[in-house]
């Protein structure tokens, strides 16, 4: 019920993240400007309208929008976690989907051999040279997305493996716990043998919407839509299994199917978020959290507005990544993994309050 | 006059557990079910009441056969079998985020077609079963909001939303305060008397007394299947809970009457 309330929660998730997008093309390495202004009416500023353009149209918009989908994305991937393992900590790094794709990625870069000597940065404005870990290059961008996807999908199959199936909910997170710290670890060993990646590694583990083109924002927006389409069409059957298998089976839904179809696009939207922005923590968490305090509502609107929060939130750290310490600035991964823990540390405080007013 | 079966079992054994530590829990149990009754099952714990209502359901692999409506249950589609048989299990996961009318409105599903939003028809079903259950005053509210009792009254009415032939009910009493009891017991004997055939496990034997036949179980196996008011239904269930229970009749119904040493 409650369509229309949903309705105004996401028209107000498209809103915020048009306000951030304007916001976010005119903070930079200088603080503010009003960039806005000279693109607008390029006639009465024509000296700064050229340079707006280019710095608005190859730097700051690809990655405003980069920051959009990859936060929509691990909102998708932590809404469609948190209904398919029936946990609310179920996310997307918790159930090591995360390091697996960070695995896959960084063992892409080790075997395509360019190594990621070249900060993407550098190489984007070179037009791209080397195969690096932020390179711009379509055939780049789309290898390390299925690198991404293959080693998200292997860990969170291993996840299950371990865990013995979804239905145990501690045994779930912590083999998620062990799958996330190994293959953590493996990426650390890899990338030991290619010293030469180490550097743009880095950022890449800290997680960074710095170097994200056009080619990656692209990447990234096309598969959210997939990805969405797919989760929309099976939004069902997660409202079905929040019943328990048992039921959800008596109303005659092929559940292992579906849900393996649910684990491929956990696994496709955490992979590619991953391979364009690297590790980005507690978006996918902290969305869906987000939207469920405020509003109790079927899986296909959950996902939805999920999604358009992870985007919202995502592209505000990025903003407040770029815009804190200017010149400087901060890994847009820490800031998220300050704020997006912060929050869960006061969702958990409240919920205590609550409960033990309640008892 | 001949009733068709709603549910049979034939010859049906069920293993549960892994490899060396696979145990038979159902030993070869053929029983038939009539069509328009409500049959309760009874036993002592472990017996396997729930495990052969679940067998019913097709929610556990087994060997031998089952039959639903007449037909071999493996035969039935997905979708037309959740059409005719509903289920009701008991401590299952629920959907605190869900509002009880979502809730509710998913027993719908095998009616939908895919994708497709809820009907007319799918509307008033769901409304009439939340006023059948009292819960229609919950509609908007969420599940995680609501007692154990409201709970159960709300995913009562999800199983009755899908207006079903068959209804499978696992201890449907559960967090049920007396009057709700009794509520529960004239909606059954409603359904009975609209065709439906309803089939439960029950702990509480005084309301078990109510059904139509009971089926009497220890050990995995059916000791005993017969109408609630014949003797040998009453001696059989004072035999499985090992004569520490009587049956008398009082105000002309059955009730069970706990039996001391003392």
């Amino acid at each position: 019920m409650m369509p229309t309330r949903a309705v105004w929660m996401g028209l107000v998730g498209v809103w915020s993240a048009l306000a951030l997008a304007a916001l976010g093309v005119c903070v930079g390495s200088t603080g503010f400007e009003n960039l806005i202004g000279p693109l607008w009416s390029p006639a009465s500023h024509p000296d700064q309208a050229a340079m707006a353009q280019q710095i608005v149209w190859e730097i700051r918009l690809p990655r405003t929008v980069g920051a959009w989908a990859a936060g929509a994305l691990l909102g998708l991937a932590g809404a469609v976690a948190q209904g398919l393992f029936r946990n609310p900590l179920a996310d997307p790094y918790l159930l090591g989907s995360a390091s697996g794709a960070s695995l896959g990625v960084a063992m892409a870069l080790v075997a395509l051999g360019g190594g990621a000597g070249m900060l993407g940065g550098v190489s984007m404005m070179n037009g791209g040279v080397a195969v690096g870990v932020f390179s711009s290059a379509l055939w780049v961008r789309i290898g390390l997305t299925g690198a991404g996807f293959l080693g998200a999908v292997l860990a969170v199959l291993l996840t299950l493996m371990l865990s013995r199936g979804a239905g145990h909910t501690l045994r779930l997170l912590l083999s998620g716990v062990v799958v996330g710290v190994v293959l953590g670890a493996g990426t650390h060993l890899v990338l030991l043998f290619s010293p030469d990646s180490l550097q743009a590694m880095q950022a890449f583990m800290l997680g960074s919407t710095a170097f994200v083109g056009w080619t990656s924002a692209t990447v990234m927006l096309i598969v959210w839509l997939a990805c969405w389409l797919l989760a929309g069409l099976l939004a069902r059957v997660l409202d079905g299994l929040s019943l328990g298998d048992s039921t959800a089976f008596s109303l005659g839904l092929a559940v292992t199917p579906m849900r393996a179809a649910l684990v491929g696009v956990l696994a496709l939207s955490t992979g590619t978020a991953v391979a364009q922005t690297g590790l980005i923590a507690f978006v996918g968490l902290a969305a869906p959290h987000l939207i469920r305090s405020l509003i109790k509502t079927t899986h296909a609107h959950l996902m939805m507005l999920s999604s358009l929060a992870g985007g919202v939130l995502l592209m505000g750290a990025d903003i407040l990544a770029r815009g804190l310490i200017a010149p400087q600035e901060l890994p847009v991964g820490v800031l998220t993994a300050v704020l997006g823990g912060g929050y869960l540390l006061w969702l958990m405080h409240r919920g205590q309050t609550q409960t033990g007013g309640a008892s | 006059m001949v009733r068709s079966s709603a549910l049979q079992a034939n010859a049906l054994c069920v293993r549960l557990g892994h490899g060396r530590h696979q145990v038979e829990v159902l030993h070869d149990i053929s029983l038939t079910l009539t069509r328009g009754r409500w049959t309760s099952i009874v036993g002592p714990n472990g017996a396997g009441k729930s495990t052969l209502l679940k067998c019913l359901a097709g929610l556990l692999p087994y060997t031998g056969e089952v039959q639903l409506l007449e037909q071999p249950l493996r035969q039935w589609s997905h979708r037309e079998r959740a059409r005719h048989l509903a289920w009701l299990g008991q401590n299952e996961v629920s959907a605190d985020d869900l509002c009880v009318w979502d809730v509710v409105m998913l027993g719908r599903l095998p009616h939908q077609a895919w994708l497709a939003p809820a009907s007319e028809a799918d509307r008033v079903a769901v409304e009439q079963a939340l006023k059948s259950t009292q819960a229609w005053a919950w509609r908007d509210r969420a599940l995680g909001q609501l007692s154990g009792g409201e709970r159960q009254r709300v995913l009562l009415a999800r199983a009755l939303a899908v207006e079903a032939d068959v209804l499978l009910m696992d201890e449907p009493l559960a967090n049920l305060d007396p009057p709700h009891q009794v509520d529960w017991l004239s909606l059954v004997r409603e359904l009975v008397a609209h065709g439906k055939t309803v089939v439960s496990v029950l702990h509480e034997i005084g309301m078990a007394l109510h059904a139509d036949e009971l089926v009497v179980m220890a050990d995995g196996r059916v000791t005993h299947q017969g109408a609630c008011s014949e003797a040998s239904t009453h001696r059989a269930l004072e035999a499985v809970f090992d004569h520490r229970i009587a049956v008398h009749s009082l105000q002309g119904q059955w009730v069970a009457i706990a039996q001391t040493d003392h």
